[in-house]
């Protein structure tokens, strides 16, 4: 199980750093949905057994994050009829640039961290890659709705960086934790809907003015 | 140094041109065509040593130097390969970079002929060859940088021999990392679909086949040649990584060698019949992507 949970780690990676490189909306969102599809398979193989804890936390996350959260988005960009990020702060290669370096200072500082011995010695330094990388797609991205993007993928290394304490949370609060986003999302999705039918576009940056 | 070795570089030395030919012969099938036949490269290049060469009165010598120094630079890299799993029949230490170098030497020949030409087509075409040769060089770095990390060994020899299969149980993960990126590498270097289309002959979507357009008679087979072994050297480089061959006997890693490289050659049919070829602004960034695979097995590696 714990090679298992090992492929599935480098696998998030993977779906990090294609989100990175790529200008496509769709594949933007393809991207997020088959990382949260890994990040719900991971507290079934990370578990030493195989608890209704785990499955639960399991179905809960694949529910939100690879099935409730991509279908939202991708009607948000077929309402607003966006399809690509032009022009973003930071080029797209510049920015995968930026998310090797990212991973090498999270492998980096993940070593450093005096953290309890974890079962799974990647789960810490991929869940601060996710973070990082998540933090740039917020920042460099232009269009609201790949801000979006940028938001969940920070959430899912943050949800990583939980999953080394899963036994410890109780149950109840981690299904508050993905309510909350699963709403949060919903708000910004409106948002993302209002910003489109004002401006004609979701570029964020025109939100330089407040008046009521 | 074996027998089996030496055998294998024999084979690969006349199996070669049937790697294009099973390329193009899977892309034919998948979209629908008959395709020309898998052999159709040694009937090219018979027909091209028959025929008269033909200069143009601004080339030089360079001109002249050019496809010789292109395929003498590709057979010398082929000896530092281990063919057979175990040992290349010329290997010392850091024969990585000198196997990263003659491919470069081989470039920078190619590259330097075709603006002996003077004409601006071939000019456009090596320039695009550099730039692309620009990301592709540290990505092949990464690659060899993550497989010495991975096996601790300072030669191709044992890099792709039996210290990697060692390794592969211990760094499978970091390995396959490599072999995508190497993949990735295969198809920059040897201008396959993604970054150029090979079926074109229009000089302005080509690289490598536009730096050619001036070399005629066995100058041209000669190039020909060379670029499908270049092909089967990195077909022989990534089926290294994914098979290592070190534990079976000799005939037989031979003849495994052979079948993966048939193998890869179906698998790049296979993106050649789905993927369009990118734009030239976008080659960069599939590249950076491959650095970047390559990147993070050498960060798996040294954590």
């Amino acid at each position: 199980m714990q090679n298992t949970a090992q492929v599935v780690l480098l696998l998030v990676v993977l779906t990090d750093l294609a989100i990175l490189g790529t200008s496509r909306l769709s594949s933007c969102i393809r991207g997020l949905a088959t990382q949260g599809l890994l990040l719900g398979l991971l507290p079934v193989l990370i578990a030493p057994q195989l608890s209704v804890h785990a499955v639960s936390l399991a179905v809960g996350t694949v529910a939100v994050k690879a099935v409730a959260l991509p279908w939202f988005l991708a009607w948000a960009i077929r309402e607003a009829a966006v399809r690509r990020e032009v022009e973003p702060l930071i080029g797209f290669i510049a920015s995968q640039l930026l998310g090797a370096l990212a991973l090498a200072l999270a492998f980096a500082i993940a070593s450093r961290l005096p953290l309890p011995a974890a079962q799974q010695p990647l789960l810490v330094p991929v869940s601060l890659a996710t973070l990082m990388i998540g933090f740039i797609v917020l920042t460099t991205r232009r269009k609201a709705l790949t801000q979006v993007v940028g938001y969940l993928i920070l959430e899912n290394g943050v949800y990583l960086f939980g999953l080394t304490q899963t036994e410890s949370v109780p149950f109840l609060i981690e299904l508050g934790v993905l309510l909350d986003i699963f709403v949060g999302v919903f708000i910004m999705g409106i948002v993302v809907f209002h910003i489109n039918r004002e401006f004609d576009s979701l570029d964020a940056t025109r939100l330089t003015e407040l008046t009521d | 140094m074996s027998g089996n070795g030496l055998v294998a570089l024999v084979i690969l030395g006349v199996v070669a041109p049937a790697v294009p030919g099973i390329v193009v012969k899977t892309k034919s099938l998948l979209t629908g065509r008959r395709g020309p036949p898998v052999l159709q490269l040694y009937a090219d290049l018979g027909k091209l040593f028959r025929k008269g060469t033909v200069y143009s009165r601004t080339t030089t010598w360079v001109f002249r130097a050019g496809p010789v120094v292109v395929l003498a630079s590709l057979i010398v890299a082929s000896l530092l390969l281990p063919l057979d799993g175990r040992a290349a029949p010329a290997r010392f230490v850091g024969d990585w970079v000198a196997f990263a170098g003659l491919l470069a030497l081989g470039r920078f020949a190619l590259v330097l002929a075709g603006l002996d030409t003077g004409s601006s087509f071939e000019g456009m075409g090596a320039s695009r060859e550099v730039t692309i040769a620009s990301f592709a060089e540290p990505t092949l770095f990464l690659c060899f940088l993550a497989l010495v990390l991975s096996t601790g060994d300072l030669s191709l020899s044992g890099m792709l021999g039996t210290p990697l299969a060692a390794a592969w149980p211990r760094a499978g993960a970091s390995l396959s990392l490599v072999g995508i990126s190497l993949f990735v590498l295969l198809l920059a270097e040897n201008s396959r679909v993604p970054v150029d289309d090979p079926a074109t002959h229009l000089e302005l979507t080509m690289i490598h086949e536009v730096i050619v357009l001036d070399h005629s008679g066995r100058d041209l087979a000669l190039i020909l040649y060379g670029s499908a072994l270049k092909l089967a050297l990195f077909g022989v480089l990534v089926v290294s990584v994914f098979v290592p061959r070190a534990g079976f006997s000799g005939p037989l890693a031979v003849g495994l060698l052979f079948l993966g490289l048939g193998v890869v050659a179906v698998a790049i049919g296979l993106v050649e019949a789905v993927m369009a070829r990118l734009r030239l602004a976008r080659v960069p960034q599939l590249l950076v992507g491959a650095a970047g695979l390559a990147l993070f097995a050498t960060i798996l590696q040294l954590q």
